[in-house]
């Protein structure tokens, strides 16, 4: 065998190296994203990625649709008072419960034609009030005191609380009695360990939605094939592939080589980035920007003694312009917000106070607060302190990196000598904000659902501390009595025409207030190929996927 | 010679034991658990929740316990679920390790193979044009950030050229060698670039000492060829310094190549225990790393006798 053999051999072993390169078929859809499911079990642990993948393969009952309104996707209509299909409790402590009437969709079945029924609804019941199983969602379980099965498809569940989102269970995630019982039963502590969705998750029987997991590899893909036993309207697709790329840089590069189709907004590119590709590859792709429920602000530690003067915290509002910020940073895609009220929320207002750059009222606020007495450019009170705050976020993330540059330019310019300080999103979420060691300032981001009361946020029952298990949300320290009655009352009035004034007496208290330095709401960049159509994002915390059966492949595509 | 090796093996289980403490005391001081990052997310969460939750993953007993829990699990052959992935940690690990495994073996094997004739090629020419040219490259190789050599591949071989794909480890439903190998190009290209621009430094330095020496010169007097001189003589002077290099890399081949890894979305050890220690999954972050630290310490032992089979005037007796 001569020296042309090897040189034949060689060349022939790279050409079918090469050659296999081929395009994604027409049928497949590959979307990638940057987060992998640590479980597919639908009620334990919550993260986005998993949420996104279960919107194809495990329809909820009840959820917001893109179009912000409560529907149906597992039941056939939504309970309510007016048609008898919900009734108020009322209990001998004077408090009100609902007990809510749900019929499962008679077409519904698991993905091994095992029909949905009150059995599995009862199963997860069980899973979710059980002490050891460590549910992700295990409050609304609890307040769940009572299920009362009517037949195989009729349920009524009494809920300890009456609420105007009593028609709701998005979190009630069915589990298939039939499959998981026996693996729950052998011992409720390890269930989470050893639950079929994760050490068979291609068992066809677990599927309850559009598509079913055909195959996978743990950190890197979840391929899903059509479910046989669907009862809704047919996807488009036979196949969709969902790759976990986490390097954004790589998720760019394999969209442009052609390896995924598109990328999931929320768990996908920067918006900054995404304004650079689409400046770059514009004419190729599809970029759709939603803005959505996610909020970005500042809180204040309102236990800072600087902070704590109302003037100091509407100067530090009047001496940033969040216009030219988010004009310069995110080409304008992101709205300046005045409350943590999205504009798209129907209880919304404008009628709030606005702050806008105003250097010369932040100066005399700053002069009335007692900071008059200006050094190296730096204000000082009577006492010869300086007005020196601290910002924290989290570090690595470029947006708000380079927010925190802006900002801090921005307030030197009113004699605030900002200082930056970052960490670890682990270190800043599970250790300074929830045990409030932040010593001024925090930005990061709040994402809620539609009407999200802001119980955990604003109350002053929920601020975080060592006697409660630092649990609550209430970063700031933030007490108002009449805001505490404002949420106590809107939780509970279910007429919403009652329950707007309420919203907008709320808002303007909080702008007012200013326990937050609201900066705006963020869009999620979305990018999509040409040639689909239907895809819906939502803005709020429901997956796009949930409307997988609209997604098509344009006509002219 | 026995003696020393028993010494060793017995060195080196005390050392894994101090390891294990160690590892698992650093991600145990790491501020914020798994439950705590849930209560800051989740805001239905009770403090009575918490404490269960934490409970039931053996997160609310003091770490000395929870180190001796693991220790005496592990030692009776329970080594646990991986809290990230839901799985028992061999499942997770065995394929992981595999890919690394595959990854680094061919990308070390490769490096050596462009590392030892260059770095000759530059000793035999110091300070000349080869010598040079070998140099800027080699250069070149060690100075790029990896994540920029490969996004820099990635974008020649993938999007311009559409020849290979941009990441993962495998197509999906493809099992095929021909079809893992497609994807290995672009990661161990990179790789390889980088590490072998480590190693011809030091194949060229040893080379350099070696052909320094009173046997080359002897050698040469005696009137051999210089292929005969650098393969016969010089190059087996060289060896202790490959061993030496590639002894140090073997620990690679199973902790694998983070950023690599990442920008290629393949699935190997680097991301893996990466991830543990971020994610606090002890048991996963445990055992990748003790193994990672095994095969290090066992490779070392083994250049370590290398070198008394390659120089007699070593000596182990001491």
């Amino acid at each position: 065998m001569g020296r042309s053999w090897y040189v034949t051999i060689l060349a022939c072993s790279v050409a079918l190296l090469l050659a296999g390169a081929a395009r994604a078929a027409p049928d497949r859809l590959t979307i990638g994203m940057t987060q992998y499911p640590a479980t597919l079990n639908p009620n334990i642990d919550s993260m986005a990625a998993k949420s996104y993948v279960l919107g194809f393969t495990h329809q909820p009952f009840t959820q917001f649709d893109a179009e912000w309104n409560l529907r149906c996707h597992l039941c056939t209509d939504l309970p309510s008072l007016e048609a008898g299909t919900a009734e108020i409790v009322e209990r001998d402590d004077g408090t009100q419960g609902v007990r809510t009437t749900y019929t499962i969709d008679p077409e519904a079945r698991w993905g091994d034609g095992t029909p949905v029924t009150t059995a599995d609804v009862a199963f997860t019941l069980e899973v979710g009030k059980h002490p050891d199983t460590g549910v992700s969602n295990a409050e609304m379980y609890r307040r769940i005191v009572d299920l009362e099965i009517v037949d195989d498809r009729t349920f009524i569940l009494e809920d300890e609380k009456l609420g105007f989102l009593y028609p709701s269970i998005n979190d009630f995630r069915l589990l298939p009695a039939h499959l998981e019982r026996p693996v729950f039963e052998a011992d409720p502590k390890t269930y989470r360990n050893r639950t079929l969705f994760d050490t068979d998750p291609t068992n066809p029987g677990l599927a309850l939605g559009p598509y079913r997991v055909a195959s996978l590899d743990s950190g890197g893909f979840i391929a899903l094939e059509r479910n046989p036993e669907w009862w809704g309207e047919p996807p488009a697709f036979d196949e969709i592939v969902i790759r976990t790329i986490e390097n954004t840089a790589a998720l760019e590069a394999n969209l442009l080589s052609g390896e995924i189709d598109m990328v999931e907004g929320s768990l996908g590119l920067s918006l900054d980035q995404a304004i650079a590709f689409e400046a770059r590859h514009g004419d190729r792709f599809q970029l759709f920007y939603k803005p959505g429920l996610i909020y970005e602000h500042i809180d204040f530690n309102l236990d800072n003694p600087i902070l704590a003067d109302l003037r100091v915290r509407q100067a530090l509002i009047q001496g940033i312009d969040r216009e030219a910020l988010s004009e310069q940073l995110f080409g304008g895609r992101q709205a300046v917000a005045q409350t943590f009220v999205n504009p798209l929320d129907w209880v919304y207002t404008s009628d709030v106070p606005s702050y806008h750059e105003d250097l010369e009222e932040a100066g005399a606020l700053l002069d009335a607060a007692g900071w008059t007495e200006w050094r190296d450019g730096v204000r000082h009170n009577a006492a010869g302190e300086p007005l020196r705050l601290t910002l924290m976020t989290t570090s690595g993330n470029r947006s708000r990196e380079l927010v925190q540059q802006v900002l801090q330019s921005m307030w030197r310019r009113i004699g605030v000598d900002l200082r930056i300080q970052n960490e670890p999103a682990r270190v800043f979420f599970g250790e300074t904000m929830r045990q409030r060691r932040y010593p001024a300032l925090a930005m990061y981001a709040w994402i809620s659902s539609p009407e999200n009361v802001p119980r955990t946020t604003l109350h002053s029952n929920e601020i975080p501390s060592a006697e409660n298990s630092w649990t609550g949300q209430n970063t700031p320290g933030f007490k108002n009595a009449r805001m505490d009655e404002l949420i106590d009352e809107i939780e509970i009035t279910l007429d919403r025409d009652e329950r707007a004034p309420l919203w907008h007496e709320l808002q303007r208290i909080y702008a007012t207030e200013l326990p937050v330095l609201p900066l705006y709401y963020r869009a999620d960049p979305h990018i999509w190929p040409l040639w689909l159509e239907g895809v819906e994002p939502t803005g709020h915390l429901a997956p796009a996927s949930l409307g997988v059966e609209n997604w098509r492949v344009r006509d002219d595509g | 010679m026995a003696g020393y090796l028993v010494r060793r093996l017995v060195e080196t289980l005390l050392l894994l034991l101090v390891m294990s403490f160690l590892i698992y005391g650093l991600i145990g001081l790491m501020p914020g658990d798994p439950i705590d990052l849930m209560v800051s997310a989740d805001p239905n969460l009770t403090a009575a929740d918490a404490q269960r939750l934490k409970a039931l993953q053996g997160l609310d007993v003091p770490l000395p316990q929870r180190y001796w829990r693991w220790l005496m699990a592990t030692l009776s052959g329970d080594l646990g679920y991986s809290r990230l992935y839901a799985r028992p940690v061999l499942e997770v690990l065995g394929p992981r390790l595999l890919n690394t495994l595959l990854l680094m073996g061919t990308s070390l094997v490769l490096a050596l193979a462009i590392a030892v004739p260059a770095g000759i090629l530059a000793a035999l020419d110091p300070r000349g044009p080869v010598d040079n040219t070998i140099n800027l490259l080699a250069f070149a190789g060690f100075s790029m950030p990896s994540f920029w050599l490969g996004l820099l591949l990635i974008i020649l071989f993938s999007v311009q050229l559409g020849w290979l794909p941009a990441g993962g480890s495998a197509s999906i439903g493809e099992s095929g060698l021909l079809d893992r190998l497609r994807y290995l190009i672009l990661p161990v290209l990179t790789l390889t670039l980088l590490t072998a621009g480590t190693f011809i430094r030091f194949v060229r330095a040893a080379m350099l000492e070696a052909l320094r020496e009173d046997f080359i010169r002897t050698a040469r007097v005696k009137g051999l060829s210089t292929t005969s001189v650098v393969i016969r003589h010089a190059l087996p002077h060289t060896a202790l310094a490959l061993i030496t290099i590639t002894a140090l890399h073997v620990g690679s081949l199973f902790s694998g190549a983070l950023v690599v890894e990442t920008i290629f979305a393949y699935l190997g050890m680097g991301k893996l225990i990466y991830d543990a220690v971020i994610g606090n999954d002890y048991n996963l972050a445990l055992v990748a790393l003790l193994l990672a630290t095994l095969v290090t310490l066992l490779a070392n032992l083994l250049a370590d006798l290398a070198y008394g089979w390659l120089d007699p005037r070593i000596d182990y007796g001491g």
